[in-house]
């Protein structure tokens, strides 16, 4: 016989989307808010990602070479969308050496301590942002104004914080304020805030573009935004504010890191559960505590620590909820 | 339009060779007719060294009633009944016969002629199908006369066949319905009198328009044939999928079986098998088998005498191609790599893939990413990320209680798992074990 033949058992068949075409796509998806980041804070937008990006790849690298061994990870480029992710959860003025910290956090303590890639209970890049947040709680929360002008009246604060600031002197004001927001505005990024989470729009390109290539489905962004937009309104209801029904829960899911978080971060394959249920329940976890700490915690801000708190939940979920099997009522 | 509900991939269809007519295969000089082709007990040869044949003479006979028939494909003198290597390489019983002209069984009907008339009752059918030594020939084997025999206190409701082909490459269900659409329409209403049903419904995925078209043209002067067009979607073809598609009914798990959703499922070919079976005594002595291939020069369908090597049918398609790395005795989802090319056609034999260069080595396997893509893509629901790891560390009473018994070992999972991981690998040996440890519970509790 002229060839050998190779023997294995079925499937012989095996798909295109490898673990780095995944991550290759996820990388394409963030690129419209990088690129409305760069606009709206200028070069220092871009310099801050690629010192993160960079940071985040080295330290895999390192760790992974001379601690953990076995063969190279950073060609998967889930590094690469780490850094990316923690870079637009930082402000455009964070000094560079506060990155490279985040950066050490969110890969070395986050994701290599555990066993590298889909073995991280937390999300790195929101590990790295929340020690961030802790650690440096005045240059994480300083904001410059959007070189395109801002909305009148936000200068250094972001819409969130502004309301929140507002609501301590009574609900009316922060009713104001979120009355005389420009839907527009909150939709292009013409606001104070951190690099990625501005513009809504550009989050939601990639967000089609996570769909149209298969990398994720639509239950738990759509379904996390959609909680806290029932929550918002059921808020202005209690609240006899009428008038607020439609522009309180807008201003939620369009302010601060709703969008990001609903489609980039929740939406992490080793943090998140493993069958739809399973989402379901956890998007909607999410949803609820964004809103809890949005309206009555002690941050401006909850998608973060949702998001965490939710995680922690993920392998009791994927215990107890179980898919719908074949053949079983 | 209809499709199953849980799970299923999409893999590219590469039905390259869908447009080729069906070609009939020179007559091969020796066959090799393997005593187990079909699912049960070998069937008993009746034949020793030295015996004279004739076309459609019963050679091997079943062994019992979970067994098939099996009738010679070729007129000639048995040279050996013994040990030769099959597909994957191991030693099995095999009748040879060495061919000598073509010469056939008298009461067999050879010609083109239509018969559509059948007065046979439910029992003659099935006798005739048993004689014929006809079993499922979309790759199950399992003896279709056993299929038909309703048990007692069960009732079929409906007959469902299978047309959907969802594997990969293959085409020979495909060419079938097309070149022998009337002769299949009148197979099916004969096994419609013979399990007593007056529904029968015909699945075919639209990637074959014209086969639809075909079949619905004839379908409408038969009552009660109704041709069901299906959403592609692999595996579409798997009993309990087809049955969800069409019925909208799931079988429960294992141990169930169709018939307790009313359901009786035959293969497309079979049911050509069975027409030719009853109406002109022909037994099950050849089919049509695809050979494909990306790199394979004329993909082709052939009309092939069962026991004819394989290796010949790939010769008649323009030979192996150069870089051809892995031989697969099936589609590329659910087919068995193959060893020896010079083993025979068999009854389930429904095509020979051919996979060239990179595309015949696996892919390198990293880490489990959690994706979930394993768990979307289970057509019966389980978890194969978890049952693969808890196969790994032998935790069989786990697997039992995740249902690992009711995996139909599609190859969804493994072929959509983007870090490359042996997913099937370990659920088939997972779902072995535990098995086995069920059965021996069984017989242990019978004691």
């Amino acid at each position: 016989m002229a060839n050998k033949l190779i023997v294995a058992p079925a499937p012989h068949v095996q798909t295109l989307q490898s673990t780095q075409v995944i991550m290759r796509d996820v990388i394409i998806a963030l690129i419209p808010a990088l690129v409305v980041s760069v606009v709206v804070f200028g070069w220092s937008a871009l310099g801050i990602t690629a010192l993160s990006v960079g940071a985040c790849v080295l330290f895999e690298y390192l760790i992974q070479r001379f601690m953990v061994g076995g063969k190279p990870t950073v060609n998967n480029l889930s590094a690469v969308v780490t850094g990316m992710l923690l870079a637009f959860n930082l402000p455009a003025s964070i000094p560079w050496w506060i990155v490279i910290i985040g950066a050490f956090v969110a890969i070395a303590i986050a994701k290599m301590t555990f066993g590298g890639l889909g073995k991280n209970p937390f999300n790195p890049a929101l590990v790295g942002r929340v020690f961030l947040l802790i650690a440096y709680p005045v240059q994480m929360t300083s904001f410059p104004a959007p070189v395109t002008g801002g909305i009148d009246g936000l200068s250094g604060a972001t819409p969130l914080a502004a309301v929140k600031e507002a609501a301590k002197m009574g609900g009316d004001q922060a009713d104001a304020i979120i009355s005389s927001l420009g839907v527009k505005d909150l939709f292009i990024g013409n606001m104070p805030g951190s690099l990625g989470e501005v513009a809504a729009l550009a989050l939601l390109l990639g967000f089609a573009y996570l769909l149209w290539r298969r990398v994720i489905t639509w239950h738990i962004p759509v379904i996390v935004l959609g909680t806290m937009a029932v929550f918002a309104i059921i808020v202005a209801l209690f609240n006899g504010n009428p008038t607020l029904m439609w522009q309180l829960p807008l201003f939620h899911v369009l302010a601060g890191g709703a969008m990001l978080g609903a489609i980039f971060m929740a939406t992490d394959y080793s943090t998140s559960p493993m069958c739809t249920k399973g989402c379901v329940i956890f998007a909607i976890g999410i949803g609820i505590i964004t809103m809890l700490i949005r309206m009555w915690g002690a941050y401006p801000e909850g998608m973060s620590f949702a998001i965490l708190i939710m995680n922690s939940t993920v392998p009791l979920i994927n215990k107890y909820i179980k898919p719908k099997r074949f053949g079983v009522k | 339009m209809k499709t199953f509900p849980i799970g299923g991939v999409h893999p590219s269809d590469n039905k390259l060779s869908k447009a080729t007519p069906i070609e009939v295969l020179p007559l091969p000089d020796v066959v090799n007719i393997p005593l187990a082709q079909h699912i049960g007990a070998p069937a008993v040869a009746k034949v020793a060294k030295g015996d004279k044949v004739l076309t459609g003479q019963l050679i091997a006979e079943a062994a019992s009633f979970m067994s098939a028939n099996i009738c010679s494909p070729v007129s000639g003198q048995v040279t050996a009944v013994g040990m030769v290597p099959n597909a994957q390489g191991l030693k099995q019983m095999m009748i040879t016969i060495k061919r000598e002209g073509d010469e056939w069984m008298e009461d067999i009907d050879r010609s083109n002629d239509l018969v559509k008339e059948c007065n046979l009752s439910d029992k003659e059918i099935i006798e005739k199908i048993k004689n014929a030594g006809i079993v499922g020939m979309g790759g199950a084997t399992f003896p279709t006369h056993v299929k038909l025999s309703i048990p007692a206190g069960k009732k079929a409701e409906a007959l469902i066949i299978n047309g959907v082909e969802c594997e990969p490459y293959l085409t020979s269900d495909h060419r079938m319905m097309l070149e022998h659409g009337e002769e299949m329409i009148v197979g099916v209403t004969i096994i419609m009198k013979a399990i007593g049903v007056k529904n029968a419904y015909i699945g075919i995925e639209n990637n074959k328009p014209d086969a639809i078209a075909h079949l619905q043209k004839i379908a409408v002067n038969y009552e009660g044939v109704h041709v069901v067009p299906l959403m592609v979607k692999y595996p579409q073809g798997g009993e309990k999928q087809l049955i969800a598609a069409i019925t909208g009914r799931q079988v429960p798990p294992p141990p169930a079986l169709p018939i307790d959703v009313g359901a009786v499922v035959c293969n497309a070919s079979t049911t050509y098998a069975v027409y030719r079976a009853v109406q002109k005594n022909m037994p099950l002595i050849e089919r049509v088998v695809t050979i494909t291939g990306k790199k394979v020069k004329e993909p082709k369908n052939l009309l092939a005498r069962m026991g004819t090597p394989i290796e010949t049918l790939i010769e008649a398609a323009g030979g192996l191609p150069e870089d051809a790395g892995k031989v697969i005795n099936g589609g590329p989802m659910m087919g068995r790599a193959m060893v020896n090319l010079a083993s025979p056609v068999t009854k389930g034999c429904s095509g020979i893939t051919i996979m060239s260069g990179e595309d015949a080595v696996r892919k390198e396997a990293s880490q489990c990413i959690k994706c979930a893509k394993c768990v979307a893509a289970c057509p019966m629901g389980l978890e194969p990320y978890y049952l693969s790891k808890m196969a790994q560390k032998k935790k069989y009473d786990e697997l039992e209680a995740l249902m690992i018994t009711s995996c139909i070992e599609c190859g969804c999972c493994q072929s959509s798992c983007p870090a490359y991981l042996p997913l099937l690998d370990w659920v088939r040996l997972g779902k072995q074990k535990t098995m086995g440890i069920i059965r021996a519970r069984m017989a242990a509790a019978k004691k």
